[in-house]
């Protein structure tokens, strides 16, 4: 029998605390159940006054390799995910090679497996190359060892409709989805920031909400019209949470995200034309993060992913046109949506809520069998203890992530990872990985 | 003023000082010598990474006659065409002594990141940067307009009640931008008259009047100065973006011809940063009439330049040199 472990006071979504017992890789027994299976060479695990989450669950993250292991490699990212309270992510396709093949998302999904921190799903992409022409073929995605059940052209709109409607049709034979990155190209040609006030001071080609509002809008109707379900990235603007919430009105199967970011920055932070917010879909005004908060908050965005995007120093440390698109994001997105969630009180969202945007949906709509399966006996150890009460600077230097380009550099952000059990393994203790602990 | 990056940065008061210093330069740009001693062992870096032969000799000219030395770097045959980073050019040009940097740059906000991201230390002076800013224009149009309608009375006066109208493509124009943040703070009163496809959204927060009919403009604003945007011929094609149906379509509609010239108030004057599209914006009358300014404003050009060049670096030295002014 493996290492079991009894976590011991933790309050599960912020309700009445309990203990927790660890046990070949399952959530074994809670409660006073807890403290009778737990045995002699039990690892106990103080966990008083903190918050238990099921281990967080990423849709969106860019783990770069293979291609840019400069940026990040499956590994460190896998690392960072752990820090940050992650126990499940979704590895995007705009490797390179692309994510386009068997081949490729069953390597990913290899190379996550042997690095141990979290459970690695590799995303496929729609079209050979992202090249928007002819779709990959997503069966055999699907029917590998990887199992991919999530498909996206990320970093490039699917923006052909009759290639969009085919995919949407294609991956209904296996239940997969595909998560659409909503930008009309033609509406966003050279564009680098939001375009409204900000970009008409600085000088800057400018990246308009219809860009993005017009995809969503076609995209829930080819849904609707081939019985299909469709997912959203990167939800950024008012009127996407418009249209999403008539789509929902309507019966449609559609589901979004937002990231952390987006909850919580605007673009007049590029007075500075300070490449660390530089960012695809852009940062955008107050209203749109007003109306995304009201979104997550009734459920009209079902989920919270980080889009995390490492990008190496040089690929930012440059004039902003030059600079990448991208900031990471995966060990922040607990305090960030803290910050912009939950500090903010006029939104009633609690921990629950956190649990259910972080961990339990997104693991739905990507079919992630066993994650984001709860805090109930027999569900797997998957878990995150989070001390509420924290508050940190953000220092990047303290990533474990390969990359450094967050942009809540020296920014004080509530609410800490102090713990994290992948498959009932602690990968994170004290705020601390474990790095001699992680290999399976 | 530590750099200049944008004309919005100024207060009046230090535009006022600009323009009253470069009044003190162009006087002596009137006799037969016309070099000052003022800047004599300082190095000047014209970094011109966007092609430019106008605003770098202008510079250049401006360097050379406060006795500064003067290192050109322009993109064509540099280190920069060959991939090295705008980081790694301006820190080499530091490390050769650089007092101060002179940069044109494709990228809006390229000083800005220069200025202060530690990259250096020296003094930066925009003199263009993509579709943001291009201060120096500002001021010597200012100049310009303030010599021709204030007369004797120019030194120490701003542009209160002056009325300026502004033609032409502001959407990808850093002189449109300069001009109406550097009019505004000087008390002047701007429209800004364009086809919609070239006004970007968000103009409506600009501190000017915004329309699209030029001879309704003429009419009602009654201007003292027009200033004429160059507009380039391919943002008309599709790839270019398909702002305007056609050359002949824009210069009828937006076009200074004869006609609309006729109907400026008598002492308005006729304004353009050049290079000219004869033809398109501006007619070869206008152009060329006694009351266009446009070789003035080259010549004013200089005049503003070293008064940048020389107030930016006499603040980073202990005493201020001085400025030999009556000769």
């Amino acid at each position: 029998m493996s290492q079991t472990y009894l976590v011991r006071g933790a309050a599960p979504l912020g309700g009445a605390a309990t203990d927790l017992f660890l046990a070949d890789g399952l959530i074994a027994a809670t409660g006073k159940d807890a403290q009778r299976a737990a045995g002699a060479d039990t690892e106990v695990i103080d966990a008083e006054g903190l918050i238990a989450l099921p281990g967080l669950v990423d849709l969106h993250t860019h783990l770069r390799e293979p291609g840019r292991e400069d940026a990040e490699t499956v590994a460190s990212g896998t690392r960072a995910a752990a820090a940050g309270g992650f126990t499940c992510v979704h590895a995007m396709a705009n490797t390179d090679p692309v994510a386009d093949t068997a081949g490729v998302v069953e390597q990913v999904y290899h190379l996550g497996r042997d690095a141990g921190w979290v459970e690695v799903r590799p995303v496929g992409a729609v079209t050979v190359g992202l090249g928007g022409t002819q779709l990959a073929e997503l069966g055999a995605m699907a029917d590998s060892a990887a199992g991919v059940r999530v498909f996206s052209d990320d970093g490039k709109c699917v923006s052909d409709p009759l290639l969009m409607r085919r995919a949407l049709e294609y991956v209904k034979a296996f239940d997969g989805v595909i998560a659409q990155h909503a930008q009309e190209p033609r509406l966003t040609d050279g564009a680098v920031m939001h375009e409204g006030r900000m970009s008409a001071d600085l000088g800057l080609t400018g990246w308009p909400s219809v860009a993005e509002e017009a995809i969503i809008a076609r995209d829930v109707l080819l849904a609707e019209h081939v019985g299909s379900r469709v997912h959203i990235c990167h939800l950024s603007t008012a009127g996407s949470v418009d249209i999403v919430r008539w789509a929902k009105a309507r019966g449609i199967a559609v589901t979004a995200e937002v990231t952390p970011h987006h909850l919580l920055l605007t673009d007049d932070l590029l007075a500075d034309y300070d490449p660390a917010y530089k960012v695809n879909p852009p940062l955008r005004t107050a209203e749109d993060v007003a109306a995304v908060r009201s979104g997550l908050a009734d459920g009209t965005i079902d989920i919270v992913a980080t889009d995390h995007a490492p990008h190496t120093l040089e690929d930012k440390d440059c004039e902003f046109s030059a600079a990448a698109f991208g900031m990471t994001g995966l060990e922040t997105a607990v305090s960030v949506v803290v910050e912009a969630m939950i500090t903010p009180e006029e939104h009633g969202f609690g921990w629950a809520d956190i649990a259910r945007v972080m961990s339990s949906e997104p693991a739905r709509i990507g079919r992630v069998r066993r994650q984001g399966q709860g805090l109930t006996a027999g569900a797997a150890a998957h878990l995150t203890l989070v001390d509420a009460h924290a508050h940190t600077v953000v220092d990047p230097r303290r990533h474990a992530s390969a990359s450094s380009n967050t942009p809540y550099v020296g920014r004080t952000l509530p609410a800490a990872v102090h713990a994290t059990f992948y498959a009932g393994r602690p990968t994170v203790l004290e705020g601390q990985l474990q790095d001699e602990r992680s290999t399976p | 003023m530590r750099h200049l990056l944008s004309a919005g940065d100024l207060s009046r008061t230090e535009a006022i000082d600009i323009l009253d210093t470069a009044e003190t330069m162009s006087a002596t740009q009137q006799r037969q010598i016309k070099k000052l001693p003022t800047l004599r062992g300082m190095t000047v870096v014209n970094l011109f990474l966007e092609d430019s032969t106008r605003t770098r000799i202008s510079f250049e000219a401006a360097a050379k006659r406060l006795s500064a030395d003067v290192i050109n770097f322009s993109a064509k045959g540099s280190s920069v065409s060959k991939g090295e980073s705008l980081k790694d050019t301006a820190q080499t040009l530091q490390a050769m002594g650089a007092d101060a940097v002179v940069i044109r740059h494709a990228a809006s906000g390229a000083p800005h990141r220069l200025a202060h991201t530690g990259w250096i230390d020296a003094p930066v002076l925009n003199a263009g940067d993509g579709a943001h800013q291009h201060p120096t224009q500002a001021l010597l149009d200012a100049y310009t307009m303030r010599h021709h309608l204030r007369a004797e009375r120019s030194r120490g006066a701003d542009l209160s009640g002056v009325r300026v109208v502004i033609v032409g493509d502001v959407l990808h124009s850093r002189v449109a931008r300069s001009n109406v943040d550097l009019l505004h703070i000087l008390g002047a009163h701007v429209l800004l008259v364009a086809p919609p496809t070239l006004l970007p959204v968000g103009v409506q927060a600009w501190p000017c009047e915004v329309t699209y009919d030029l001879d309704a403009a003429i009419a009602s604003h009654r201007p003292d100065a027009v200033m004429m945007l160059r507009v380039q011929r391919e943002r008309m094609s599709n790839k270019g973006g398909g702002f305007f149906p056609s050359p002949m379509e824009y210069a009828r509609r937006y076009g200074l011809d004869a006609t609309r010239m006729a109907a400026l108030p008598d002492h308005a004057i006729i304004m353009h940063p050049g290079p000219m599209n004869r033809g398109l914006e501006i007619s070869a009358a206008a152009a060329d009439s006694p009351r266009s300014t446009i070789r003035e404003q080259v010549a004013n050009g200089v005049a503003v330049r070293m008064a940048v060049l020389y107030l930016l670096l006499a603040g980073r030295s202990q005493s201020r040199p001085d400025l030999p002014l009556e000769a």
